[in-house]
């Protein structure tokens, strides 16, 4: 692992990409990710969101915390880690995972990419570094970090695998969601995996941080023709939430950083119950969760489709306009489903599918604050979910 | 696996046996597997020169619980003393000083000192009976469901109760002034509170020996005077060695119906689904059992014999940090006649003989032990039993069994060259007190915290499974999450001195772990 180097001299650190991330940002906004400084937005919020949902958009990944497990009992290891069982997740695929504390509570979210036979990448919202060596104690593996030594960009939208059809990948339309597949890149490896944080068609490459800005400029050569442009952290933000993505620190506590226990979710409180595979054999928080199906869960994520066009943001959520049941963690405007969108932890047994719940909203116009209730319908499925995401082979568009 | 298929106990040693004998007397196939050729553990008298013999580990019976012995019939199972109601003789520069219980008995004395010195053992005899009560009880589970309400819901009987109203109960029966002493003593250096009340040097060393013997604290550590406290009882000398006590429990186990089996070393456990359904012995012989019963160390099982994968990582990890090295080695030495100890009338030699003669002296003891090195002046406890026990040594021959302190397992030179020339510094504090002991030597060992691992397999060789110290007491014994006996995995269950109320040979941890085994208790 390579550590940031002089870190008593600078505490943030430039991506690979900077050079050109901030020759674009025409807004010159930045803020941290990490170790990193990142692009807020580069020339405006609602234009970068619409070229991401109508053309393309790349956005800077490299910040995103990322773990190299290798070793004869690497896949004991992330089995033992994580919920879901990573004995199904074949080499050149990629798989979304969470893992939890001996209390059955989410540390984080992350992805796993199985490189190769014993070699796994496991990309985290957090710094995992601690946890993933004090789960090691056992196991044959072994654990670094590796953030500072890939290059990361996201490459998202209709029009992205035009753009990598263009950049001379071959067959680039025929990779499968959360497939992934090596190419050759001016003499160096280019790892491109079909995933993304979006909700939409889209891809994420993964480079030696040396190649970083020449990726960036063969990709804009080839794409300007298909509407490419950057994006920063805000637009990611509203695309997530439409995805229905949940984000640590946002929509749950990371179990290791809560001081009161209550405050933590676990898997089947953050819809995550597809993620967790009893029959696999031993994994960290397999008892607690067992414990939590016999006795019931304590609280639930919703996805809620809120009335009128006021932005839900960290509205309380009521049960008969009466009962505090909840809070709003992320909400937005959805201008892709056309709808007021919310993600919203709620007690149970308040939240189940067509349930009718209550926001309480406030907002201003121009420093007039009001307060109203907007009926809240509990919705299923993503709020946008396009057919072009899981299409084989991907459009051109 | 059904629930006819045996209970499983892996380990022989006191508490194991004592676990087997209540298993099997309540009913339950008992199978114990011993991987030495004799059962006791680190509770067995071994020859260790020809026609010498002296208990391997604990040389001195203080804490066995009562209830075993009378629940178990161990008088009737062969269990006799040798001596009881030992005094302490603190060897010094000067006179001798002979404790006996509250009193002074011998020595350069101020009647002052005689006085705070009644009253310091009074009081840390009061708390030590306090400890002594919860021996004998599962710790009260603290988890998600605990609530000051359920605190205070005693229940009837207080065997079944989960909570730790009974340990408060008896806490208030201490009075205001013992409860605010202890409160105010129970985490201190043992040397501040020796120092603030009394002024003989030497009586303050005798004291502070209580409070580091067995332990990696020295007396300016922060809970030596709380590790002074488990030692409050008469010392004792089980006829024919710490063997005895082992022997007459495995008649009782036998007599109960417990099938014991020496020589069969587990190799780990099986695990079928979330549950162990039976060991696998070195041999390659599978046992199934309804419930596995490790005697074993804490670490031994959870991170050897069932392997951490099966376990969740905080947990492993709570193990893996358990603080389990060992700091104190053995001393055995045949003699061929009784050495005069300076100062020491003929009839006090039979005592319980310690070196340590002032607060420096111990402390000055500890201070290699941090960077991993032996005392070159020890600490030490010395009996010699055969004056008591004539059938431990051949006619007019003597054994003589020390304590080493300080003798850290992680030894930085390590005890390949370490251990002879800690048997030498051992043998040259001896010769202060003893000058012509050297001529009397006919054979040592020295057994080192390594070689009481690989003899008695408990990892770090620590006599104890693992320091007995606030952090790692009752509920937090030995982590959290198995504190009550039951493993987190089923059909596991632990019972050894790294599970409340810890080492000494008690045999409380045995017998507590058998109601749990039982199902009277939830583990």
């Amino acid at each position: 692992m390579s550590i940031p180097r002089e870190h008593y001299l600078q505490a943030v650190f430039p991506t690979p990409f900077h050079a050109r991330t901030a020759a674009a940002n025409t807004l010159n906004v930045w803020h941290r990710w990490r170790d990193y400084t990142v692009a807020d937005a580069y020339f405006d919020v609602a234009l970068e969101y619409t070229a991401l949902r109508n053309a393309c958009t790349v956005f800077d990944l490299s910040p995103m915390t990322k773990h190299r497990i290798t070793g004869p009992d690497a896949l004991a290891f992330m089995n033992r880690l994580v919920t879901r069982d990573v004995a199904k997740l074949k080499p050149g695929r990629v798989g979304y995972a969470v893992w939890c504390d001996d209390a059955g509570q989410v540390v984080d979210d992350g992805t796993i990419f199985h490189l190769r036979d014993h070699v796994y990448r496991l990309c985290s919202q957090e710094r995992q570094l601690d946890w993933l060596l004090g789960s090691a104690l056992g196991f044959d593996v072994s654990i670094v970090e590796e953030t500072h030594d890939v290059a990361a960009l996201a490459l998202q939208g209709p029009t992205s695998c035009a753009v990598l059809k263009r950049l001379g990948l071959a067959e680039i339309e025929t990779l499968a969601p959360f497939g992934m597949r090596s190419y050759g890149f001016e003499a160096c490896e280019l790892l491109v995996s079909r995933t993304g944080f979006t909700g939409d068609l889209g891809y994420e490459l993964w480079i030696d941080p040396e190649q970083a800005t020449r990726l960036w400029d063969r990709l804009f050569d080839v794409g300007q023709v298909v509407g490419l442009k950057p994006m920063g952290t805000l637009a990611l933000e509203m695309s997530r939430i439409e995805a229905g993505f949940i984000q640590a620190g946002v929509d749950f506590l990371p179990a290791d950083r809560a001081i009161r226990a209550e405050r933590t979710r676990s898997p089947f409180e953050l819809d995550l119950e597809w993620l967790v595979d009893f029959g696999k054999g031993p994994f960290t928080g397999r008892r607690a969760l067992l414990e939590e199906k016999a006795r019931g869960s304590r609280h639930r994520l919703v996805k809620l489709d809120v009335e009128g066009n006021k932005p839900a943001k960290d509205a309380f959520i009521y049960d008969r306009r009466r009962r505090n049941v909840g809070v709003v963690t992320s909400a937005m405007w959805s201008p892709a489903a056309k709808a007021n969108i919310a993600l919203a932890s709620v007690q149970m047994p308040f939240g189940a599918p067509g349930d009718e719940l209550w926001a309480e909203i406030y907002y201003q116009k121009e420093l007039k604050w009001s307060r109203f209730m907007a009926r809240c319908t509990v919705v299923e499925g993503a709020f946008f979910n396009p057919a072009r995401r899981r299409a084989q082979p991907a459009a051109d568009f | 696996m059904t629930d006819t298929a045996p209970v499983v106990i892996v380990g022989g040693g006191h508490n194991g046996l004592v676990c087997a004998a209540y298993l099997a007397r309540a009913g339950r196939r008992v199978i114990v597997l011993e991987a030495a050729d004799q059962v006791g553990g680190a509770a067995v008298t071994r020859e260790f020169a020809p026609g010498f013999r002296v208990s391997s580990g604990a040389h001195l019976l203080y804490a066995l619980d009562p209830v075993v012995v009378r629940d178990l019939k161990l008088a009737s199972h062969g269990l006799g003393f040798a001596r009881s109601g030992l005094c302490t003789v603190s060897l010094g520069a000067g006179e001798p000083l002979v404790l006996n219980g509250t009193e002074v008995l011998a020595g350069e004395v101020s009647a002052a000192d005689r006085a705070a010195f009644g009253e310091y053992v009074a009081r840390q005899r009061r708390f030590g009976a306090l400890l002594a009560r919860q021996r004998g009880r599962i710790p009260a589970r603290l988890g998600a469901g605990f609530s000051v309400v359920r605190l205070f819901a005693l229940r009837a009987n207080n065997r079944t109760t989960e909570n730790p109203a009974p340990m408060l109960l008896d806490l208030l029966r201490l009075g205001r002034a013992d409860v605010r002493e202890l409160l105010r003593t129970g985490t201190m250096p043992i040397f501040d509170l020796l120092d603030d009340r009394l002024a003989n040097p030497q009586l303050k060393g005798a004291l502070a020996l209580d409070g580091v013997l067995g332990a990696k604290l020295g007396p300016r550590s922060g809970q030596s005077f709380f590790t002074s406290l488990q030692r409050a009882g008469a010392y004792a000398l089980p006829r024919g060695g710490m063997g005895t006590v082992t022997g007459a429990l495995a008649v009782a186990a036998r007599a109960a119906g417990a099938d014991i089996r020496v020589s069969s070393p587990v190799a780990r456990f099986a695990v079928r689904g979330d549950r162990v359904a039976g060991v696998v012995l070195e041999s390659g012989e599978e046992i199934a059992a309804s419930a596995v019963v490790s005697n074993a160390d804490p670490k031994t099982t959870f991170l050897q014999l069932l392997g951490a994968r099966h376990l969740d990582a905080e947990f492993a990890r709570r193990l893996l940090n358990f603080r389990s090295l060992g700091c104190a080695a053995k001393l055995h030495l045949a003699l061929d006649a009784l050495p005069d100890f300076r100062g020491v009338p003929a009839d006090r030699v039979g005592e319980r003989l310690i070196v340590a003669p002032d607060l420096a002296y111990v402390e000055s003891a500890f201070n290699p032990a941090k960077y991993r090195e032996f005392s070159p002046a020890p600490v030490l406890e010395i009996t010699i039993p055969s004056l008591h026990d004539p059938g431990l040594a051949p006619r007019g021959k003597h054994v003589l069994s020390a304590v080493v302190q300080y003798a850290p397992y992680d030894l930085a030179a390590g005890w390949e060259s370490g251990r002879h020339a800690l048997e030498k510094a051992t043998l040259d504090v001896l010769a202060r007190y003893a000058p012509a002991i050297r001529e009397r030597v006919i054979a040592a060992q020295l057994l080192t915290p390594v070689d009481l691992e690989r003899e008695f397999r408990i990892t770090g060789g620590h006599w104890h499974h693992g320091e007995l110290a606030l952090d790692q007491y009752m509920m937090l014994r030995p982590v959290p999450g198995a504190a009550r006996y039951a493993a987190p995995i089923g059909g596991l269950f632990l019972c050894g001195a790294g599970s409340h109320p810890g080492g000494g040979v008690m045999g409380s941890a045995g017998r507590n772990a058998a109601r749990v085994v039982l199902g009277e208790v939830r583990g």
